[in-house]
């Protein structure tokens, strides 16, 4: 029902792309990040959580239309919902239904509660696409609870000796994440531009965050200590002088491992995912109880054939665009300012 | 504090300050013997492997019920052995903490156990490390413990934690020790008798590329112009009759070098010589990569000696008739050590490295540029009344560096990199035109921007010929320029030649792969030199 062409994964019986690469006419997108929502198709569908997102990031102009998880519509005979996927607001899986051959776009996702999003819901089907963003068993990502006391204890440490927090993470769904947590430690929260935009959107969606200043104001006068919030984008930039004194932390899933840290030239690195780790991902694909899998962004070669050997599952790799990789991430995050 | 809170504090900063009063707080508050140990690592003389990476693979493997091949991958994604096993062991079963010594004596414990034996231990022993100490041990296993820190640094913090002088402890800590068969008072605190140190070198003095126009440096006859070989830089001692050879690593290697054997007799006690190491025959230098074979080597055969001769180029003078003369000027080192060389006998394997008259700093500028004919690198700019200082003060002593050699060749293989970029294609391939065909003749990996990388990266995976385990060989169109700092013929090449240090100077946009260089380039490249 389902097929990988060089737009994007097409489904003929209802003339639907999802997650389309190229312009198309129909577009189904499974979240806002920008590998996966590109600008240019004529018509969206996302779910309700991301409509205003896509706005921000393809224009205010585009024609949207969204359902709510779990709510179906026909296209031609092929029954389309969406289903929570857990890796940010308005994430969806999509489950596409025709003539009895169930198929399942995961997009991004991942078990773990993250406190924000509706957490991941499994769902039976017979064809199952995957992402394998850290589909290696080295992944192996910390509860909520453990990050929280991790980076609670350093911008404690940095309290004391009257030093600013300086977290570097994804505007859309690290970001925050980050806030709800450090929010705990009572310290004042500013954050660059960007990220406040999408935090301030997402406040008047109507989700429960806590609200944050800009950090656009003179921050010289201020005093230490407090914290701030930024996109990958700004490390290293003129920008972050002004925060001076400060240490810097980064967040992301990358942190497992000491060489992308060493690379991103930071001291700390507080393991941080929106994406399925190894054990997660396995969960996840067994779950579905389908016998097909299709492996995209990520290990996808190394993680098809494991799930091939391992679970005996008719597993193979997709070309796909789709590369939550930090550099192009940074674009992303650009283009949201 | 324990030596893995040492190794904690100093990986979360970028900051030297911070890492040395973390080392001066280790250093005050360690046991003695946990402290003689971590001075011997910090130092970079932990030996050797303690157990065969073959059974500690085995051992994370059977651990983690893990399939070996997918043990594998994630080695190559994380680019270190000890970090992948780390990563991929299952959590401990119950926790103990161990000491510095109390691990190290397991560790050499381990040399002891056959294969069989030392995997169980090991194994038992994972299941009772710490999850957050569990790489720190794997890199003590491995045998390549790296903290984060020179040993400069080292020995600052250890000089002010003890109230001694750096030059002194940098002194105490170089050649062969033991933790097993000194005490802490005699390696560090007590006073050394004069001639139960015969064996120690002097710590190198390095020199600083030059970062300024050298006019900057003020008059040219203030200084002294020399070539810059490229060698094994080293120290010639001979005290009570018997002679050392120290490399810049600190490592003993008189062993390596029988043809300097005869200066025990020749040279007069008290006599240590600064100088370069290198391959030179029939009053040429040779390529390094002659001298490169034959390092590496137990055994030396008279063919491989005959092969590379070795002789020293001296360029300073420490020691003279057993007096440290390193604070008198260079001007008169160097006089010293020409009178030194003079008096010797013609087949004595030590040459002078000649000054080169240079009136104007466009002659030191010439002399620079004609290098190359002479293996060398470039020019140094060492001041004449300079006194010879330890590690890297920044002043006295320049290298100036002859700008790289560049071609251009055409991208055919990629390779996934490490890491983060494991899913990049990082790792490049490089042709050029022998005829219609083209000849690989340098891989290169570094040089490109973030952006580039990534712009390559989708390149050749729309481009993909064919796909062979982590390499694809792409259609022949993109263009780079390489530059490199040296090349020799080599034979095990099927370009014929080898390059020495190359890397992407930058992508050649502008021009289609029939304009790359051409094999015949190269050769004209090696002929010329
Ligand atoms: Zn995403
Ligand atoms: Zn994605």
């Amino acid at each position: 029902m389902l097929t990988f062409n060089d737009k994007g994964i097409y489904c003929s019986q209802a003339s639907v792309y999802i997650d389309p690469w190229m312009p198309v006419e129909k577009a189904i997108v499974t979240h806002a990040h920008a590998d996966h929502a590109r600008p240019g198709s004529k018509h969206y569908l996302c779910h309700r959580d991301s409509a205003n997102l896509l706005k921000l990031r393809l224009g205010s102009q585009t024609s949207i239309q969204s359902l709510e998880y779990g709510e179906e519509i026909n296209l031609n005979g092929v029954k389309v919902s969406l289903h929570p996927a857990g890796h940010i607001i308005g994430s969806a899986q999509i489950r596409l239904s025709y003539k009895g051959q169930i198929w399942v776009v995961s997009g991004d996702y991942k078990l773990k509660a993250d406190g924000i999003s509706i957490p991941f819901e499994p769902i039976k089907c017979h064809h199952f696409i995957t992402e394998s963003t850290f589909g290696l068993p080295i992944y192996r990502f910390p509860e909520l609870d453990e990050f929280n006391k991790d980076i609670l204890h350093w911008i404690d440490e940095n309290r004391h000796n009257n030093i600013n927090s300086i977290l570097v993470g994804y505007t859309l769904g690290k970001a925050q994440r980050i806030i709800e947590t450090v929010g705990i430690s009572g310290l004042p929260i500013y954050a660059h531009g960007a990220i406040a935009n999408v935090q301030q959107l997402l406040i008047d969606d109507g989700h429960p965050l806590r609200s944050v200043e800009r950090a656009s104001l003179d921050m010289k006068k201020l005093a230490a200590p407090y914290i701030v919030i930024m996109p990958p984008s700004a490390l290293h930039s003129p920008w972050m002088k002004k925060f001076a004194p400060y240490e810097v932390a980064y967040c992301s899933g990358w942190m497992q491992l000491r060489g992308a840290r060493r690379r991103r030239n930071v001291n700390r690195g507080f393991i941080l995912s929106d994406h399925a780790d190894w054990s997660e991902l396995n969960l996840a694909v067994t779950a579905t109880e389908a016998e097909n899998i299709y492996v995209t962004h990520g290990y996808k070669s190394i993680y098809a054939k494991w799930l091939r050997e391992h679970y005996h599952l008719n597993a193979i790799e997709v070309d796909t665009l789709y590369e939550d990789d930090l550099l192009l991430q940074e674009d992303s995050d650009n283009a949201i300012q | 504090m324990q030596f893995n809170e040492l190794f904690e504090a100093i990986d979360r900063t970028t900051s030297t300050k911070a890492k040395v009063e973390a080392l001066v707080r280790y250093f005050r508050s360690a046991q003695d013997e946990d402290l003689l140990w971590s001075i011997y690592l910090l130092m970079g003389k932990s030996s050797g492997r303690f157990i065969k990476t073959a059974v500690l693979r085995q051992a994370a493997i059977s651990l983690s019920r893990l399939p070996s091949w997918l043990f594998e991958e994630c080695y190559h994604v994380v680019g270190d052995l000890a970090e992948t096993l780390s990563l991929c062991l299952p959590p401990p079963l119950h926790t103990s903490s161990f000491t510095l010594t109390e691990t190290m004596a397991f560790l050499n414990h381990l040399k002891t156990l056959s294969a069989d034996e030392s995997e169980i231990a090991i194994s038992a022993k994972w299941m009772e490390t710490p999850t957050d100490q569990r790489f720190l041990f794997n890199k003590l296993i491995t045998g390549n413990f790296r903290m984060g820190v020179s040993k400069q640094l080292v020995i600052k913090a250890l000089a002010a934690a003890h109230k001694k002088s750096e030059n002194e402890i940098a002194h105490r800590l170089m050649g062969n020790w033991h933790p097993s068969d000194i005490g802490l008072q005699q390696l560090l605190l007590a006073e050394i008798p004069r001639e139960e140190r015969s064996f120690e070198p002097y710590p190198f003095y390095l020199a600083y590329q030059l970062d300024k126009e050298p006019e900057a440096l003020g008059e040219v006859n203030e200084w002294f112009i020399e070539r810059k070989y490229d060698g094994i830089r080293g120290q010639i001692i001979v005290r009570n009759k018997r002679l050392y050879i120290w490399s810049r690593g600190e490592d003993l290697l008189t062993d390596k070098f029988p043809e300097f054997h005869l200066l025990a007799d020749l040279l007069p006690n008290g006599t240590v010589i600064d100088g370069e190491i290198l391959p030179y025959s029939e009053g040429r230098v040779l390529p390094f990569a002659i001298m490169q074979t034959r390092i590496g080597r137990k055994q030396l055969s008279k063919k491989i000696l005959s092969e590379a001769p070795l002789v020293m180029i001296c360029y300073d003078l420490l020691e003279y008739n057993g007096e440290d003369i390193r604070d008198f000027p260079m001007k008169q080192r160097r006089r010293l050590l020409e009178e030194l060389l003079q008096a010797l006998p013609a087949n004595v394997p030590l040459l002078i490295s000649k000054t080169l008259v240079c009136e104007t700093w466009t002659d030191v500028a010439k002399a620079r540029e004609e290098a190359r004919q002479y293996q060398c690198e470039g020019v140094m700019l060492k001041r004449k009344q300079s006194t010879y200082g330890t590690g890297r003060r920044k002043g006295s002593w320049w290298k100036w560096k002859i700008d790289p050699y560049t071609i251009d060749g055409v991208l055919i293989y990629g390779q996934r990199g490490h890491g983060r970029r494991a899913n990049l294609y990082t790792d490049y391939t490089f042709a050029v035109w022998d005829g219609d065909e083209l000849v690989p003749f340098a891989k290169a990996y570094s040089g490109l921007s973030d952006k580039e990388i990534l712009e390559v990266d989708t390149w050749i995976k729309r481009h993909t010929v064919d796909k062979f385990g982590p390499v694809r060989s792409v259609t022949p169109t993109l263009v780079f320029e390489l530059a490199f700092e040296g090349i020799s013929a080599s034979p095990r090449h099927k370009s014929g030649i080898a390059l020495r240090f190359p890397r992407i100077a930058r992508w050649r946009r502008d021009k289609a792969a029939k304009e790359a260089n051409t094999k015949a380039d190269l050769l004209d490249l090696l002929n010329t030199r």
